[in-house]
């Protein structure tokens, strides 16, 4: 392990004015995030931030701390140390269950595609679509018109018109993939965190997904893609980012980032 | 245009036991009443209060396969619940007593004479009037259930654990009403009840009414369950079954869902209990042991988890034998085949005896219809 | 408890005056001691045959020191002292009615007729204070201070001379301060004494600490002065408190012994449940095997081979355990390996097992208790301070921990426990490993339900050995491993102690039943606070 954790700085309490700047203006912000299971530092001072609108690509070997990275993001693990923020600032993240972090906008998609196997294709997007959420009153929901035709376009964004009627369980693995990412769509999400999304898949398969991941972007949804697959990320073109150790290694372009000696390094071991 | 195929409150199957249920009601209190008592068809009155438990007993599996079928939720506990409205039923039927009992004290029951109380502890006060007591069959259950589970949902104890606190639960209850001072008649728990709403409980007619009154509880709480699994609020259930670290990134309080059908589940289970004390007289502590809440799982694993129907029939099927062979002399080989029938139905009938019928059903829809897809496809492993 | 304690100064009382007329015997058999002391007095005045000079007689036959003392009394509380003749003489009726000298104890040549000396309630009396200040000058040290201490119990004013002259003799300093202390008690409650020697006195008993001392304490009159009144409450109260540390200790270890039971219930669970997973309700019916077989091992014995009873046990163990593991295999061949990863339904089968198994000891064994006896290494009990320990409950403790040892032991050192643990964390990379995981699965199974037999052996000894033995442990076995956590052996041993030992410590306060009940809302409230218990299994969210 590296010692930059000893020697990174600890969040000053009165941010610096770029700092502070950064921080109001990004969507996302990550600052000395820090994760440790049983010793092992999963998370190690991880800091960046994502900015509205902008899809960024996370790479790294595995171990790196791609999934955690999301789990503390999605309130699912609670950091030891560090800030994270959503909305400009607005937001503790570190302060809310993932219930109240998926109210706010941030739709994620696991590494292992999760879909309602026993629900068809169908009522998988009625349930993730932005909506009531409380228990009693969905006793008496019906759906509004306006709610059928969103779905109606969710169905042609995602390509599966034709399976609305099949169970999610019974979708192929890339099928199941498209799923989740339509139901994401369907939260109508500020940010979308996707986790793997063409594992598994055809190049065909692949290569559709990296289409429908730009479309979502462009209209106006920032995408955060932790993938391993270097001809997905480069079809995506976006801003990429090594991940190593829990913490970033490299930043850039695709080129950039894979001319980078300690990526090499990181990659092709020693 | 999306083409919403929803599907019916009442399915085939729904229909199919609404109306047998219907048949029932009409055809028991007519074979009872209106044929000689030495006609073959003649329906003697034990039975038709042995009827009565047995849809006292499927509206308590009904209760636990909406929290088991649908979300996942095996409550090791839910023969408390049914007690708890037995005991709210039957502490109304002791008040009832009045002058009638060993001792003739108006107001106190007679273990408190026997025990020397002076006078009624508060938690019997209201109970001679009926609405209240009507009130707390739903309350008592349902509030035990409303605290149980808020604590439970809200630090997301789940699966094997939840069944052992649920078991443990009903372990204490049992403990603290067998004991006397708690004034719930101890080890005999409540008994004797002389009538109902000013009816003699022995009375044909009043048993008659339990009977009819039971299949119309039946009926309604399988219509109530029927249309909540089929809600918006149901589909939630289901995906909190199935995944629910899912359905709380979708941004669905899962604790809240589970909180709700596991309120409602132990009200039906309580219903359920204030029916069954009236037909067969007594009420006590062994309702809460744990081994019952466990058979009632066995009923709905019988007739097929998930389904409701099947979950009514299990019970009544189950208790059927039960009835059947504890009283010949296959009597001693009861627990044998019991516990033989957990061990062939977890083994060969997975899905149980509706859930088996359903499965085949769709098999053959599926074959006269298009080429079929899996129906299940197991994801990638792990 | 109560009602033991109320027997107790009634026995002690009893154990004294039996070591008295000892004492007594002793002192007459050793002339030597004493110089001659002239109590012919006192002798003369027993020929009265008054109440109020017979008492005056034993005072004076009290503080002479005379050897023939001890003699003449227990002659006459055995109603053996005569008197008879002019001028009117006492004697000592000995063996087929002669009469003997009471000083020397000769026959006398020219016996007159003679009547035994009346005794009434108040002579008694003297007569047990005479004889305990008679202990007080025994030569065996041990009488002394046992008389002394008897001396103090009684609280009896009338010994205070006896025990003043014993103690201006006395030099053995055990003794001497037993003497001090039995002073003091008597003074506590002596009407007219200055407060400075009262106080002197409380403190002396207050020393002493236990509940003995409580009651002398307690006796301080209230016409006493008010410092002395205070010292004495403050006295009480160290005492109060050192004797409830002691209950408190004996608590914990009614509560240890409590626990070691939960463990060896729980332990067999531990690997069933914590390691397979599967919720094995018939864990409760593999205990219950194993004391039947503790049962049919000692019927053999009875029969057989008599000699081997106090063994019995030590061969039952192997045997529940090869038996129990036995069924163990069959039932997860035959049933539990079909349902690998269905656990709510492991469940529902195990069941079923378990009423099986009930009804089949009921209808071979029938369902009455069957009597299960204890070898003599069992029984019986001793002290530690003011600790009572029973041997049984001390062996199931060792018992308990061997097994729960051996257990990790086996799991960390031998090539099966590698497979088992290789098994439970990566099924199939074991199996690729050319590991067989179904004969794993099969022999974890049967090395927990062993487990469980062995633990029936030991439960044997101290519950009703009948077919539903195993019902009542299933419930507090499983909450002891889900408390300790899931999966983890210390946890089950911590999580078993701590239950067993809070179950005894809250009894006290609450009552059998609501201590039990309170422990299961505690466990319950426990369990949502840490789901996955006292040791959970930390780490990286493999879950997606």
């Amino acid at each position: 392990m590296t010692d930059t954790a000893m020697l990174a700085p600890s969040t000053p309490s009165e941010p610096a004015p770029a700092e502070k700047k950064e921080l109001t203006e990004a969507l996302l912000y990550l600052d000395a995030v820090t994760v440790t299971f049983d010793g092992f530092r999963a998370l190690n001072a991880l800091s960046f931030t994502v900015d509205p609108g902008e899809m960024r690509a996370v790479i790294g070997p595995n171990g790196a701390g791609k999934t955690t990275m999301m789990d503390v993001i999605t309130g699912k693990t609670r950091p030891d140390r560090g800030d994270v923020f959503f909305n400009g600032g607005t937001t503790d993240l570190t302060k809310l269950d993932e219930t109240q972090i998926a109210t706010l906008g941030i739709g994620r998609k696991f590494q292992k595609p999760t879909v309602f196997e026993n629900h068809t294709v169908l009522d998988n997007l009625r349930l993730a679509l932005k909506g009531q959420r409380r228990a009693l009153p969905n006793i008496f929901h019906r759906e509004s018109a306006a709610a059928r035709e969103r779905i109606d376009e969710i169905f042609e964004t995602i390509r599966l018109t034709e399976h609305r009627e099949r169970l999610g369980g019974a979708l192929s693995h890339g099928q199941k993939q498209w799923l989740e990412i339509g139901m994401l769509l369907a939260q109508d999400p500020k940010l979308l965190l996707v986790d793997e999304p063409v594992a598994g898949m055809t190049d065909a398969e692949t290569a559709q997904t990296a289409e429908l991941l730009r479309e979502i972007n462009a209209n106006g949804h920032s995408v955060v893609v932790v993938e391993h697959d270097m001809t997905f990320v480069r079809d995506l073109g976006v801003r990429v980012m090594c991940l190593h150790e829990g913490s970033v290694l490299a930043e850039g372009t695709l080129d950039q980032v894979s001319a980078n000696e300690r990526v090499i390094e990181v990659y092709l071991g020693r | 245009m999306s083409i919403t195929r929803q599907p019916a409150l009442l399915g085939t199957s729904g229909i199919i036991f609404l109306a047998v249920l219907f048949a029932a009601s009409v055809l028991v209190p007519v074979l009872n009443l209106a044929v000689a008592p030495d006609s073959a068809v003649h329906v003697p009155t034990y039975v038709v209060s042995l009827l009565g438990k047995y849809l006292t007993y499927a509206l308590l599996a009904l209760s636990v396969d909406l929290i088991w079928g649908y979300v996942g939720i095996l409550s090791l506990g839910q023969g408390a619940f049914f007690a708890l409205g037995g005991y709210a039923m039957g502490m109304y039927l002791m008040r009832q007593i009045g002058t009638r009992g060993v001792y003739g004290d108006p107001v106190l029951p007679d273990f408190m004479v026997f025990l020397n109380w002076k006078e009624l502890p508060w938690f019997w006060y209201g109970f001679d009037w009926f609405p209240f007591a009507a009130l707390m069959v739903l309350l008592a259950p349902g509030i035990l259930a409303l605290v149980f589970g808020w604590f439970a949902f809200r630090s997301r104890v789940t699966g094997v654990y939840l069944s052992i606190i649920t078991q443990a639960m009903t372990f204490a209850l049992l403990l603290a009403f067998f004991r006397n001072d708690m004034g719930f008649g101890g080890n005999n728990g409540l008994t004797d009840f002389k009538d109902i709403l000013g009816f003699n409980i022995q009375a044909d007619g009043t048993r008659l009414t339990l009977f009819v009154l039971s299949a119309l509880a039946l009926g309604l709480g399988y219509v109530l369950c029927r249309f909540l699994v089929r809600s918006h609020f149901g589909k939630v259930l289901v995906a909190i079954r199935d995944a629910e670290t899912r359905v709380r990134f979708t941004g669905y309080r899962a604790e809240n869902y589970k909180l709700v059908a596991f309120v409602v589940s132990a009200m039906l289970a309580g219903i359920a209990g204030a029916l069954y004390v009236p037909q067969v007289g007594i009420i006590n502590p062994s309702e809460f042991s744990p081994a019952n809440s466990i058979e009632i799982i066995v009923w709905v694993a019988v007739g097929g988890r998930g389904t409701l129907v099947g979950a009514a029939l299990g019970a009544v099927l189950v208790n059927y034998a039960k009835t059947y062979f504890t009283s010949g002399m296959l009597a001693p080989y009861w627990l044998f085949m019991l516990g033989g029938l957990f061990v062939a139905v977890t083994l060969f009938l997975p899905k149980g005896i509706v859930g088996t019928y359903y499965d085949w059903r769709e098999k053959r829809r599926r074959h006269d219809d298009i080429p079929a897809a899996p129906l299940a496809a197991p994801g990638p492993a792990e | 408890m109560t009602s033991r304690a109320r027997l107790f100064p009634s026995l002690r009382v009893l154990c004294a005056a039996l070591a008295l007329l000892f004492a007594a015997a002793l002192v007459g058999t050793f002339p030597g001691r004493a110089e001659a002391q002239d109590i012919s007095g006192a002798l003369g005045q027993f020929t009265s045959n008054k109440y109020d000079d017979t008492e005056a007689a034993l005072g004076a036959l009290a503080l002479s020191g005379s050897p023939a003392a001890a003699g003449i009394v227990s002659a006459l509380a055995d109603g053996r002292l005569v008197f008879g003749g002019l001028p009117p003489r006492v004697f000592i009726e000995g063996e087929g009615g002669a009469l003997l000298d009471p000083l020397t104890m000769q026959p006398v040549a020219d016996a007159p007729p003679v009547k035994p000396v009346r005794v009434n309630n108040r002579v008694r009396r003297a007569i047990e204070a005479a004889n305990g200040a008679l202990s007080l000058v025994s030569p065996d040290a041990g009488k002394r201070r046992e008389a002394a201490l008897a001396v103090g119990r009684s609280r009896d004013e009338a010994a205070l001379p006896a025990l003043d002259a014993a103690l201006a003799k006395e030099s053995d300093p055990q003794v001497k301060s037993a003497m001090n202390l039995a002073r003091a008690s008597i003074l506590i409650g002596k009407e007219g004494i200055s407060p400075a020697e009262r106080i002197a006195a409380v403190e002396l008993v207050g020393a002493e600490g236990n509940q003995d001392a409580l009651a002398i304490l307690r006796g301080v009159p209230d016409s006493a002065a008010p410092e002395v009144k205070q010292a004495a409450a403050q006295a009480i109260e160290g005492i109060e408190r050192n004797l409830a540390m002691w209950g408190m200790a004996q608590n914990v270890w009614y509560g240890l012994s409590l626990g070691s039971v939960l463990l060896l219930a729980a332990i067999g669970l531990a690997i069933t449940f914590g390691v397979m997973g599967v919720i094995n309700m018939a864990h409760g019916e593999m205990v219950m095997l194993g004391a039947y077989t503790t049962f049919v091992v000692q019927e053999v014995i009875r029969t057989s081979y008599p000699g081997l009873f106090d063994a019995s046990l030590l061969i039952a163990i192997p045997l529940a355990f090869l038996f129990t593991g036995l069924i163990g295999v069959i039932i997860e061949r035959t049933v539990i390996r079909f349902l690998y990863g269905r656990a709510l339904e492991t469940l529902l089968a195990t069941w079923g097992i378990s009423l099986i198994l009930q009804q089949a000891i009921r209808t071979i064994f029938g369902p009455t208790n069957r009597e299960v006896g204890a070898p003599s290494w069992m029984s019986g009990s001793f002290e530690i301070g003011h600790l009572s320990i029973t041997s049984g409950r001390l062996w199931i403790i060792v018992f308990a921990l061997l097994v729960f040892f051996a257990l990790l032991a086996t799991l960390r050192l031998t090539r099966i426990g590698l497979e088992m643990r290789a098994v439970t964390q990566n099924r199939r990379m074991a199996a690729s490993m050319g590991i067989r995981t179904n004969w794993v699965d099969a022999m974890t199974f049967g090395l927990g339900s062993g487990i469980a037999g062995m633990a029936g052996v030991a439960l044997s000894q101290i519950d009703n050995v009948s077919p539903n033995l195993g019902q009542s442990y299933i419930i507090d076995s499983f909450l002891v491993v889900v408390f300790g956590g899931v999966g983890n052996l210390w946890g089950t041993l911590v999580g078993a102690m701590t239950l067993g030992v809070a179950n005894k410590l809250l009894e006290p306060y609450a009552g059998a039943v609501l201590g039990k009940i309170a422990l299961l809302v505690i466990v319950i409230l426990f369990i949502q606070k840490r789901p996955r218990g006292l040791f959970a299994l930390k780490g990286r969210s493999i879950e997606a």
